[in-house]
């Protein structure tokens, strides 16, 4: 066992310029749209007074979510004491912060007066959950901040246990607190579940370590360092794990929702008759995004198969998205019960004129606003892994540490 | 980043306003901003001295904004309606001329001192008041076109 | 008053030709009373108090099929129908701004159809009011709930957290508002009981005035906390309940025969 060594992100120069061009020219496009969207007014979005959050609010949601998923590896490492996650440390903490940057960015663009940005911060209602969220997302960037410097700084090593601590604690709020934007909604059937909140902390976890997982063999591939097949098989079964807990409290929330007579037509219309939210669900959410993902992680061959696992991750991060546009679209599609026992046969203002579902249809500017916030999560981590020293030299076997607990050992990874 | 450009803004603002200051401490020299052919220029006064107008209408109207909004108080003299109402000035048709145009009272001024005001992207721009004629209002105030068309 | 007119077939027919010419009429009607109430009445002076609460009564049995005056009235009253079309047809219907709408209900068990307005039901603990994150949305001391469009950032939380899908979004430019009734680009905005009567002083809504002159006055406006307000003695004397009663919002809009 060696001493973890970090290093600058070096690839081929010209490499790194395409991609961050690359990315620079769907933040550009993302900010094309935004100016388009501003100029003309939300109608040129598919959003409309019956589905009010769309597309970017899918996007928002899913970088939030997964930035705080992704903090999990440091804090196994630092809080759980399990010193084989430690050289990951960094790289989770930096991926979090730059996807919570890139979802917040979405979030404000989509606001219907963002010029005003300045009055969300000036001007707070402190028994909203939003209000609540700022605080959250700000205070989860800078501890997060100070806790990279306590894995990367000597004189950080000894407060590394307690802000790591800290940074779980505050990012299990963050999660129930996003979750809770939409679990305390009454209005709505579908987030009318006090389960939403730990749901979301579930989901979290999946979609936090798929990205993480991505990134980390995207950019070791790059560069040729090497990842131990022991690593491997733990970030694997973690997935795998992370998976199965979510789709655990996805039963579970479906499960009480049937049992509670007065969602059943919810229910019904989502499981069985709601079209495009059917789909996405069954299709999306539980086969492409958490069976089949398991079932490769599982496989005794398919799960040896660096390709397969890239593929897994990418499947759960699609199976991600598509859970989100159910959450976020479906349950406002589908109509409010305003008069139990009776069917809405007439309305001026699309009520559900029997039962019938809102229309919402996504369109290109808020498709292309939400791949900007995704662009710039990545470009953060690019430009951040390439400046500063977040990636391990090599997370071969002999380097990373054994797999016992080593709960009274000194702190392993040594700044490098 | 909208913070910083809303900052940039601000100092931005700052300094043309110093400048405008300054110059307005001129006491002769001063650009008159009143449009003929408003009540305002058949009047003596503003609903203030005149000097303190010009520094301190936007403190004015800032403060009758929530007293109205909130309190429901709407007599008071600040209101915008009432700026509006009495520096609105008429075409040679007595059509009413949008007041944040920039040849208008108050679009003139901010113009002149870089203000950019989007008030009247809610507010009217033209003394409206009846609702039930305000489309022959608007008509006439060439507002809008068709306020019925169908077109895209 | 004429409460048993409204079921009669003979009824119904003068009801289509009134629903048909419900913009004129309302127009013809209307116009002159308002005149007559800005005469007699002051702008307020002082701040608004929790002395009254403003709220409404709607008599599910007198309101018609098919007569929609309440809501060309609003849409008058409020400048809603400067509104120009901006997308296709069926998305606009989505998209444009709408403060007051007629539903039509039928009973699933018994097949009896009701026709009733709803718009903003001006709660007492309005979600919309504790879930907006800059406090725009607010509720004044007399009880009306209403979006501080100075403050509000176009986030559209209030929409998801209402109940009773009352609020609407500008999704685009609009030229041409009314001087009484600001309106614009990228804000929430909803019923407000008319507030720009309520501090002149006049004593009904822009819907309750349309109402009666169609001759339904299915609509009253009142203060709920004035025992002798018509509003009130009319709660005392029939039965009427809140919509979505379960959520306990203790809602100023009331609805009979639901
Ligand atoms: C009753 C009519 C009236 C109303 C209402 C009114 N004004 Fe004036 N205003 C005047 C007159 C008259 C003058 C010119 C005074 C003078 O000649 O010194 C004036 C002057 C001004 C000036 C100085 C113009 C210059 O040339 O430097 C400003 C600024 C101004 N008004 C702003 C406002 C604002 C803002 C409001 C609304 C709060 C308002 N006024 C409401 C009548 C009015
Ligand atoms: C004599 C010139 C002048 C005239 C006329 C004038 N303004 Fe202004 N106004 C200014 C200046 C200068 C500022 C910027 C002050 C500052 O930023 O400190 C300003 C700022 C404002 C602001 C605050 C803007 C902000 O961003 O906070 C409002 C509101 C405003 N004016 C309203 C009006 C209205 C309404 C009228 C017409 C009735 C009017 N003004 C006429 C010079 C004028
Ligand atoms: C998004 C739309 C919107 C914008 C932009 C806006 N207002 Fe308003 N304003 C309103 C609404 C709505 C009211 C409430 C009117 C009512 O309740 O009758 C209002 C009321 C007011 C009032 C009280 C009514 C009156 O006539 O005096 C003032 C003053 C006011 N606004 C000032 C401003 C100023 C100054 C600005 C620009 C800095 C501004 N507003 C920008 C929507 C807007």
């Amino acid at each position: 066992m060696k001493r973890v060594v970090y290093r600058e992100w070096r690839i081929a120069p010209e490499r790194y310029w395409s991609l961050l061009g690359f990315l620079a020219a769907l933040i550009g496009v993302a900010a094309l749209s935004f100016g388009y969207m501003e100029h003309e007014g939300h109608w040129v979005s598919g959003m409309n007074n019956s589905v009010v959050w769309g597309m970017p609010h899918v996007f928002a949601v899913f970088l939030i979510v997964a930035a705080s998923g992704a903090l999990n590896i440091a804090s196994i490492g630092s809080v759980f004491k399990k010193p084989i996650y430690k050289p990951l440390g960094r790289l989770s903490g930096l991926l979090a912060v730059a996807m919570l940057m890139g979802g917040l960015l979405v979030l404000v663009m989509d606001l219907g007066r963002p010029e005003r940005l300045i009055v969300a911060m000036t001007s707070y209602n402190f028994s909203s959950i939003f209000a609540w969220n700022i605080f959250l997302y700000t205070g989860f960037m800078v501890i997060v901040i100070a806790y990279l410097w306590s894995m990367a700084d000597r004189k950080g090593g000894p407060f590394n246990y307690s802000i790591g601590l800290f940074a779980l604690v505050w990012r299990l709020a963050l999660t129930t607190g996003t979750g809770s934007i939409f679990g305390f909604l009454v209005a709505r059937q579908a987030y009318d579940a006090a389960i939403l909140g730990p749901m979301f902390v579930a989901l979290s976890f999946a979609y936090g370590l798929a990205v993480f997982m991505l990134v980390l063999l995207f950019s070791f591939d790059e560069e040729g360092r090497p990842i131990g097949p022991r690593l491997m098989r733990r970030l694997r079964n973690l997935l795998a794990l992370f998976i199965g807990v979510a789709l655990y409290f996805t039963l579970v929330y479906h499960l009480t929702n049937l049992y509670i007579a007065e969602n059943d037509s919810l229910e019904h219309w989502l499981l069985l008759s709601g079209g495009i939210y059917t789909f996405l669900f069954w299709v999306g959410w539980i086969l492409a995004g958490s069976l089949i993902p398991m079932w490769i992680l599982y496989h005794p061959v398919l799960s040896q198969q660096r390709d397969w696992i890239i593929g897994a991750c990418a499947l759960v991060i699609v199976g991600g998205f598509a859970a989100m546009y159910v959450i976020i679209i479906g349950s406002q599609a589908f109509p409010m019960a305003l008069f139990p026992g009776h069917t809405i046969i007439e309305s001026g203002f699309a009520d559900g004129v029997n039962g019938a579902a809102a229309a919402y249809w996504p369109t290109i500017p808020e498709i292309l606003l939400g791949l900007g916030g995704v662009a710039m999560a990545l470009l953060i981590t690019a430009v951040g892994v390439r400046v500063l020293q977040f990636l391990p030299e090599s997370l071969a076997d002999d380097v990373v540490a054994p797999d016992e607990e080593t709960l009274d050992a000194p702190p392993f990874a040594k700044p490098a | 980043m909208a913070k910083a450009v809303v900052r940039i803004g601000l100092v931005a603002l700052g300094l043309v306003w110093g400048a405008f200051a300054a110059q307005a401490a001129q006491a002769d020299e001063v650009k008159r901003y009143v449009v003929e052919g408003s009540q305002a220029a058949e009047r003596s006064a503003c609903v203030e001295p005149t000097e303190r107008m010009r520094r301190m209408h936007m403190e004015f109207i800032q403060h009758q904004r929530i007293a109205t909004v909130h309190e429901g108080i709407r007599d008071t003299q600040y209101s915008l309606t009432g700026c509006v109402d009495c520096h609105i000035s008429y075409d040679a048709n007595r059509n009413p001329r949008p007041i944040n145009q920039p040849d208008q009272f108050c679009g003139a001024c901010h113009r002149y001192a870089a203000v950019d005001l989007n008030c009247f992207d809610c507010h009217a721009s033209v003394p409206n008041r009846p609702a039930a004629d305000a489309e022959a209002a608007h008509r006439a105030a060439g507002v809008t076109g068709a306020p019925h068309g169908g077109g895209h | 008053m004429n409460e048993d007119k409204t079921t009669t077939p003979v009824d119904s027919g003068r009801r289509g030709f009134l629903g048909t010419a419900a913009g004129v009429s309302a127009a013809a009607l209307v116009a002159p009373g308002v005149f007559l109430h800005s005469v007699a009445a002051a702008p307020r002076t002082e701040a608004v108090t929790d002395a009254v609460r403003w709220g409404l009564l709607i008599d599910t049995a007198k309101c018609a099929d098919g007569c929609s005056a309440c809501v060309s009235a609003c849409e008058r009253e409020n400048g809603l129908d400067l509104q120009e079309p901006h997308s296709a047809t069926s998305k606009w219907e989505q998209q444009q701004a709408a403060w007051i709408r007629k539903v039509k209900l039928q009973d699933n068990q018994t097949g009896r159809i009701t026709n009733l307005p709803m718009m903003c039901q001006h709660c007492e603990d309005p979600p919309c009011v504790d879930v907006c994150p800059t406090g725009a949305s607010f509720k004044r001391a007399d009880g009306i709930v209403m979006v501080d469009r100075h403050l509000c950032i176009g986030c559209r939380y209030c929409m998801m957290a209402c109940p009773y899908k009352a609020r609407s979004f500008i999704h685009q430019p609009l030229t041409g508002q009314l001087t009484a009734v600001p309106r614009g680009k990228g804000c929430v905005e909803s019923c407000n009981l008319c507030v720009h009567r309520r501090d002149n002083g006049e004593d009904s809504t822009a819907c309750v005035d349309a109402c009666a002159a169609e001759g339904h006055g299915a609509i009253l406006f009142g203060d709920l906390k004035d025992p002798n307000s018509a509003i009130s003695q009319r709660l005392r004397e029939i039965p009427s309940r809140q919509i979505r009663e379960d959520l306990v919002l203790n809602t100023g809009v009331r609805y009979a025969g639901v």
